[in-house]
């Protein structure tokens, strides 16, 4: 199936519903998490969302946190959320240090308006996986004897305890990824890659956020990290705009130097 | 009062576990300083569980200015361009890291138990604390080294006979550095290597819950 290439990012996050589910990667400062499309289904107010992050922490300039309604991460979707899925809600000292406030979301999970299903980092990559990939279901020894082996099968292979853990998958997903050919083919930029090709096959309807756009043919065969096979919309940042490389560069080195203090 | 290691000294103490060569990641807070005090003749190569691996420094303070964003590791701190190294995604870091192919990891510590056992993602309550990598890290790992304080801020220990605290993972850890002493875990118990300058076997054992096995290669800790 071909692809869209969408005008804007409103348009992409229209048909997302009511109780939808979505995984969308972030790490931090960089080309690792789609801001915009962050920011648009924040502001179409979807709510009862069940939202699969990795990491849900606020993005960071030294010691400065910076409000989740200001730079987008995964955070700023939860108080549309009904569940998160992740590793990493954020340690007490990453919400609202030098920030603007304090943490909402550890607080909705302690008095339990948000769900949180909680799991290792890499658990959780291989569930998203093993979503992908068509398994049913993998063992891992990571977690035996610990809270998240709970309710869970187990079982011993050649003398080895492990974890029975099932797949991962979300009816939307948002990825932020260098450059897009018309195809949909993305390469990436940078150690923050992270989960955003695992979770380009783990969504139904994938959606990347991209710096550029260009024609088919001119990325190299070699170079390509997800193919086309894995997206069904792509949108481009304006030049310079909110989430590209030099607004997000501007933004932390104001406020690097006054974090410090 | 009498002093107690530093964290850069506990830092620097754990350097001398690594050999030239080593793939190693280093857990936030104590571990994370590892990295500045690599020795010139020994290269460690680092990996950061997002998916990146083969740096040999992150940024100092003053570097921070011109980092490259799109190149942070798992701490918040930024990686130079740098020779040798690679980018992945975090699947094929985790594969890196639960298939066996780390050499070390470092990591902080609330409670170590007498067989090894290893707390260190949470206190207990539900809000607070993610997992991040260190369940994977700490079953994954070839050498597991915990780099923590010997007792908590209210002076109990936290090497202990048996965690108390949410656990990381079952017998995985293989050394601890603290700031009073190395110890090394083995499978007759918890074997008291080294110590810190002025501090005694009976001091040590007095703020640690299992009874010690003190090697009869002990010696006084240095760099």
């Amino acid at each position: 199936m071909k692809i869209k290439v969408m005008e804007t990012f409103a348009e992409a996050v229209a048909d997302i519903a009511d109780g939808a589910s979505l995984m969308v990667f972030n790490w931090n400062m960089g080309r690792s998490t789609p801001r915009n499309l962050i920011r648009a289904l924040h502001e179409q107010g979807t709510k009862d969302l069940t939202i699969i992050s990795h990491n849900f922490a606020p993005a960071r300039a030294g010691n400065h946190s910076f409000d989740e309604t200001d730079i987008c991460t995964a955070l700023t979707l939860t108080g549309q959320a009904k569940k998160i899925i992740t590793a990493w809600p954020g340690g007490l000292s990453q919400h609202g240090s030098k920030g603007p406030k304090k943490s909402s979301l550890l607080e909705r999970i302690g008095s339990g308006t948000v769900e949180m299903e909680l799991m290792s980092h890499g658990t959780l990559a291989q569930r998203m996986h093993a979503g992908g990939s068509g398994l049913g279901g993998f063992y891992t020894p990571v977690g035996v004897g610990t809270i998240v082996a709970e309710g869970k099968e187990k079982r011993t292979i050649d003398g080895k305890e492990y974890i029975l853990e099932k797949p991962l998958r979300a009816d939307f997903g948002f990825i932020r990824a260098f450059k897009a050919d018309t195809r949909g083919n993305l390469i990436y930029r940078g150690s923050v890659r992270g989960g955003n090709p695992v979770i380009a096959m783990a969504s139904d309807v994938t959606i990347a956020e991209v710096d550029e756009i260009v024609e088919v043919g001119e990325l190299d065969p070699d170079a390509i990290v997800t193919p086309g096979i894995f997206i069904q919309r792509i949108v481009k940042i304006p030049a310079g705009s909110y989430g590209s490389a030099s607004y997000m560069q501007a933004r932390f080195r104001q406020a690097l130097d006054a974090s410090w203090d | 009062m009498k002093e107690r290691l530093s964290e850069e000294t506990i830092a620097m103490r754990v350097v001398k576990e690594l050999n030239d060569g080593d793939y190693v990641n280093l857990g936030v807070g104590i571990p994370q300083n590892c990295s500045l005090y690599i020795p010139a003749g020994k290269e460690i190569y680092f990996h950061a569980e997002q998916g990146v691996i083969g740096y040999q420094r992150t940024l100092t303070r003053e570097e921070w200015q011109e980092a490259d964003l799109d190149y942070p590791d798992a701490g918040g701190r930024f990686i130079p361009s740098s020779a040798g190294m690679s980018v992945g995604d975090i699947v094929a870091s985790f594969d890196m890291i639960i298939g066996g192919h780390l050499d070390c990891t470092v990591m902080g510590g609330l409670e170590v138990s007498e067989n090894g056992d290893l707390a260190n993602w949470t206190y207990g309550a539900r809000e607070s604390g993610g997992i991040g990598g260190s369940m994977d890290l700490a079953v994954g790992a070839k050498k597991v080294i915990i780099a923590m304080t010997h007792t908590t801020k209210k002076g109990e220990p936290k090497i202990v006979k048996k965690c108390k605290l949410p656990l990381t993972a079952k017998e995985c850890v293989d050394l601890i550095v603290t700031d009073l002493a190395l110890i090394e875990v083995t499978p007759h118990g918890l074997l008291l290597k080294e110590y810190a300058p002025g501090w005694s076997v009976e001091e040590i054992q007095g703020l640690t819950e299992p009874q010690l096995i003190v090697s009869p290669d002990l010696k006084e800790m240095a760099l």
